[in-house]
């Protein structure tokens, strides 16, 4: 933990050298927060600037930026130079702009024109890239993969009992399937969405906690992913659901009819706002922990005594122990909340 | 609102959508389904062995009760044995004893008919030795008193008194 802490830090240490930008610390901080909780088209891993040429010089893992105008343009991130220049792409000329880690459109000498808000003006292209989440995403995605097919051969080679890493996550999926989706989706029905279940649990988990290793990702405090989450949510929900559920929202049984006719709408809200708040519930979380997290971290440089860095390290150290139980419990009620809907959606008509 | 619109990428919604669905089914085919199985057969396993030695147990006491059943009944039908044969050994004993005496019984009434025979045989033999004797001694008496005639007279007329008394 604290050598992640300091890792983490390393690069704002580096920066706040910078005989340029010298006094401005707090800006700069927040910028660099600000950054970090975006996503990325490189894999950094850590920046110093150069003593001799005063050019901040990048350690960073390069990833392929796909974008998709009129055709594919494909080329590796490291060629965007963290947007000091214009790619040329089959004779179409792209640019990152920094604060907002997009790539524009540009003309040939990679002009920005801004508005009055300083955002670019500037077309942008569909962007598929392979980003910093995108390859996080796909790390997970294989660690999941092997650790969990893992598992189940280690089930089947010691007939029934498993061995190796994949048995600390044993009594976790049983953890699942007892208290999670057998209680709220019931014995007959539990078993369709299991995979979801376990699979969503994993994935939040286990990304969370990547969240707050050095490598400084922020992948479930990121809408689109959170989103695309509870999206599945919704679909399966939605699909999945039987007359009965639909009948309670439609037309409320048991109430007299003019209380069906206002109940429907909000019914019919209540369908979107579920999921809706799945997916702002676990985005706020750890985009919130993040933004915490590393102030602290920044603080112990704009403090730079003993005893204010000493707190604020202390300080970070608490919520980074904090920020691990929140990993566990944003993963638990993401699974639990989900499991709720689909028993919503499959209640059995008993009244 | 605005910053969450703007900050969404399309591109990451993408990747994510498609990488997370291609997870489930993968991990559905490769691990849910044989773990979730292999734990279900296990706790099946488990519950079965639990049953069937319930099972045994149950079968033991019955099984020893039924041992202590048949014992039992051994032992009353020893009972039953023993006390048959010492009824028939009663009987035998009693057939013997009954027969005995109605042999002996037999035996003494034929003795007892035999003593009579000879004793009646004696008798006669007896009487008829007497009756000789008897004749003898009176031949030889008469002899003697019918020596003279005198007497001779008065026996013969004492013997026509009693004849014409008659």
């Amino acid at each position: 933990m604290i050598f992640g802490l300091t890792i983490s830090a390393a690069p704002i240490d580096n920066e706040s050298k910078d005989p340029k930008k010298g006094g401005d610390l707090k800006t700069e901080i927040k910028e660099y927060i600000n950054h970090h909780l975006k996503d990325s088209h490189s894999f950094s891993l850590t920046s110093w600037v150069d003593q001799e040429t005063g050019d901040k010089v990048y350690l960073e893992i390069p990833l392929p930026v796909i974008l998709y105008d009129n055709g594919f343009h494909v080329f590796m991130s490291s060629s965007l130079k963290h947007g000091k220049k214009a790619v040329e792409s089959n004779g179409n000329y792209y640019k990152l702009n920094y604060h907002d880690s997009k790539i524009y459109k540009t003309n040939r000498d990679g002009v920005l024109n801004y508005d009055s808000d300083h955002h670019p003006l500037n077309e942008t292209p569909l962007d598929f890239s392979i980003t910093k989440n995108v390859a996080t995403i796909m790390l997970v995605a294989i660690l999941m993969f092997l650790l969990f097919s893992g598992l189940a051969k280690s089930f089947a080679k010691n007939k029934g009992i498993s061995k190796g890493l994949g048995r600390f996550f044993e009594p976790i999926i049983l953890y699942i399937r007892d208290e999670i989706a057998i209680p709220n989706i019931g014995e007959k029905k539990y078993k369709n969405y299991m995979s979801f279940l376990l699979t969503v649990f994993f994935f939040v988990w286990f990304l969370n906690m990547l969240g707050l290793t050095p490598l400084g990702v922020n992948v479930t405090g990121n809408i689109a992913v959170t989103f695309s989450l509870a999206l599945l949510t919704f679909i399966i929900t939605n699909f999945t659901a039987n007359k009965s559920y639909w009948g309670h929202i439609f037309w409320m049984p048991g109430v007299p009819v003019l209380i069906k006719i206002v109940l429907a709408p909000i019914e019919l809200l209540g369908v979107f706002i579920k999921p809706f708040s799945l997916l702002i519930r676990l985005y706020a979380n750890i985009q919130a922990g993040h933004i915490v997290l590393y102030s602290l971290i920044g603080l112990m440089f704009i403090f730079k005594g003993y005893v204010g860095s000493s707190l604020s390290f202390s300080l970070a150290f608490f919520i980074s122990i904090i920020e691990i139980l929140v990993a566990l419990l944003q993963a638990y009620i993401f699974t639990m909340l989900s499991a709720l809907y689909f028993g919503f959606a499959v209640a059995e008509e008993d009244h | 609102m605005e910053k969450l619109i703007t900050e969404f990428s399309i591109g990451l919604f993408f990747w994510q959508t498609i990488i997370f669905i291609l997870l489930i089914f993968l991990l559905k085919k490769f691990a849910w389904k044989p773990i979730l199985d292999a734990v279900n057969e296990r706790e099946e396993g488990i519950k079965n062995a639990l049953l069937s030695a319930e099972k045994a147990k149950e079968e033991m006491a019955s099984l020893q009760s039924d041992n202590e059943q048949t014992l039992k009944k051994a032992r009353s039908e020893r009972d039953l044995l023993l006390k048959e044969a010492r009824e028939i050994k009663q009987q035998i004993i009693d057939e013997a004893k009954n027969e005995a005496k109605s042999e002996a019984k037999k035996i003494i009434s034929q003795a007892q008919e035999t003593i009579q025979n000879e004793k009646n045989a004696a008798i006669v033999d007896l009487k008829n030795q007497v009756a000789g004797l008897s004749i003898d001694i009176a031949e030889k008496v008469l002899k003697e008193k019918l020596s003279d005639d005198k007497t001779q007279m008065k026996l013969v007329k004492d013997l026509v008194k009693e004849v014409t008394l008659k």
